[in-house]
């Protein structure tokens, strides 16, 4: 206890000549209004969470999960995926945040459309894109085949188109929510600047260069991070396009699970989850700082 | 003046030349998704891109729960909205209870508990499924549409006394204390001044907690099995167990649950996660 609070508890006593009750009047209901919360915390995270580190605690499960080519090449699926689907996404919005601030009624309406991936549920969306991608039936190959008299690729039967379309279909869901995001950020940027650059004569580069980016920055760092994260637990992308396959080579660290609960193997998903966390918690941790302002 | 309007001209072509493509790509799979849930049976594969007579045939045989995947679609249909509208209103008691004693109260602890949210919310959670599933073994609820809930609820509620105090923190302090001063207590400062002021934000995150729970694909497949306890999302999932699924049901099946979340985003779009998110991390 710091002194300055010890002479001000002194000073109490003196004065009162009776300890400083422990709770404040009221403050014991305060407590209690924690007390579901508390609880839920602790029976579905907390104790989940020591759980699978209790089950990751073999030294030998490390080491077979090592020698796991599948856990390997999931660690490089899912570093591919996050390094180029965060940034393609994140840019994307960037310049789409732009034209969606440009007043015309069309753009208006289109935004409105354009929000759709985001509001519909993923699993019917991203099975209707699995169909479109049939190498027999789907739309796609039977359009090429219409033009070009070709059969298409099989498309999900190749791992690296499989976990390029993975992608694809991740930023066509999450695009239009960072868009909206980051066109919001733009929109408080104040008009006069652009009036003034615009009198100044800037061009389009250098006004993009010195008022839009300094003034977003920080907006889209945040938001690059937070997508970081939300990526790293995109199961649904991957899961329902893929479902790992073809022979479980497009795994990501999100879908990994269900593969070793299907091999009865939960031991090696925890130690993989273990594995990620030197580098998932420090972010989380400045993640946990930033929002908590 | 001829040459302003040939650069106008300009503009709103480069303009088009972003906005069809934008257009295209954002629509193409939900187009997909109709053409097949309006197409017959044998042409929903022919590969063309308007059906030669539409039908809505599907939709009858769907409704009618007229083939083997789709035997229990009321059931599964009653399970999501059971499971949705369950999540959102324990998920609002959990939170608002949390956010008032942190935000207005101040207790001790308070700080400490919404860093534990906080925390919870960033966590990926798709980590902690295979755990999750594991200790609802534990907890013998297994193939009990509580584990569902009780999961979106612990996933939800980070998330919900976030937004909810950070709302709560806007509204003026002088208010506590009128009340206070009036001889308020705690419970009738809660329900009186309180929940009135925070209506517009319980909305937000009771609606956010229920899409949340409505969608949910991952947990739900893991803690339920029973053809009669899933809910439609796993429902949907199954289709995908034998190659010759009828895909035209699926398509179909897929539009009738996709679409109260869509209503639901577009009559609540100002209280919606994006609109809640802009406000926190913005600035």
């Amino acid at each position: 206890m710091s002194s300055p609070a010890v002479a001000k508890e002194a000073v109490v006593i003196a004065a009162t000549g009776e300890r400083k009750p422990w709770l404040r009047p009221g403050e014991l209901g305060g407590m209690l209004m924690l007390v579901p919360y508390i609880l839920v915390f602790a029976a579905f995270v907390l104790y989940p969470v020591l759980y699978g580190l209790w089950l990751a605690r073999h030294p030998a499960s490390y080491a077979t999960l090592i020698a796991d080519p599948i856990f390997l090449r999931t660690v490089v699926n899912t570093l591919v995926f996050l390094v180029i689907a965060i940034n393609v996404k994140m840019v994307l919005a960037l310049l789409l945040s732009g034209f969606f601030m440009t007043p015309r009624w069309w753009i208006k309406v289109l935004a409105l459309i354009f929000i759709l991936p985001w509001a519909l549920p993923s699993i019917p969306t991203i099975l209707s894109v699995r169909f479109m991608l049939n190498p027999e039936w789907g739309i796609v190959n039977s359009t090429i085949f219409r033009l070009t008299l070709e059969d298409g690729p099989n498309w999900l039967n190749d791992p690296r188109l499989a976990l390029t379309l993975a992608m694809l279909v991740h930023i066509w869901k999450a695009l239009p929510f960072w868009t909206v995001i980051l066109t919001a950020g733009r929109l408080a940027i104040p008009t006069e600047l652009y009036e003034a650059a615009a009198i100044d004569g800037a061009s389009a580069w250098q006004r993009f260069r010195f008022i839009t980016w300094p003034s977003t920055r920080t907006l889209y760092l945040t938001c690059t991070l937070l997508s970081t994260i939300w990526t790293l637990g995109d199961f649904n992308s991957v899961y329902l396009l893929t479902g790992g396959g073809p022979a479980d080579l497009t795994h990501v660290l999100a879908t990994l699970g269900i593969r070793y609960l299907r091999l009865d193997q939960v031991d090696l998903y925890m130690a993989a989850v273990v594995c990620a966390l030197p580098f998932v918690l420090p972010l989380v941790y400045f993640m946990t700082k930033r929002l908590s302002r | 003046m001829k040459l302003l309007t040939l650069r106008g001209v300009a503009t709103e072509a480069k303009l088009l030349l972003i906005g069809i493509p934008v257009l295209l790509w954002t629509l193409l799979p939900i187009y997909h998704m109709v053409l097949f849930a309006i197409s017959p049976k044998d042409t929903a594969l022919s590969g063309a891109l308007w059906p030669e007579h539409p039908t809505l045939h599907n939709f009858a045989v769907v409704f009618g729960e007229e083939h083997y995947y789709l035997s229990h679609f009321w059931r599964q249909l009653w399970n999501s909205f059971f499971i949705a509208v369950t999540t959102g209103v324990l998920t609002l008691f959990v939170a608002t209870f949390a956010a008032f004693a942190i935000s207005r109260l101040r207790v001790r602890g308070g700080r400490a508990v919404m860093n534990l949210a906080l925390f919870t919310y960033l966590i990926p959670a798709a980590f902690l499924a295979v755990p999750m599933y594991r200790t609802m073994g534990v907890y013998g609820l297994l193939n009990n549409q509580w584990s569902l809930i009780l999961a979106m609820v612990a996933l939800a509620s980070p998330y919900a006394i976030w937004v909810l105090k950070q709302a709560s923190d806007k509204l003026p302090y002088e208010l506590d204390e009128a009340a206070i001063v009036d001889g308020a207590s705690q419970m009738q400062l809660f329900r009186l001044v309180y929940l009135p002021l925070m209506a517009p934000s319980l909305v937000a995150v009771g609606t956010y907690a229920l899409i949340l729970a409505w969608n949910e694909y991952l947990y739900a497949f893991l803690l339920l099995s029973r053809d009669t306890a899933i809910p439609l999302s796993v429902a949907l999932g199954n289709f995908l167990a034998a190659d010759d699924s009828p895909w035209e049901l699926l398509m179909t099946t897929g539009l009738i649950y996709a679409l109260p979340p869509a209503a639901i985003y577009f009559v609540f779009k100002r209280y919606m996660a994006v609109g809640l998110t802009v406000g926190a991390i913005k600035g």
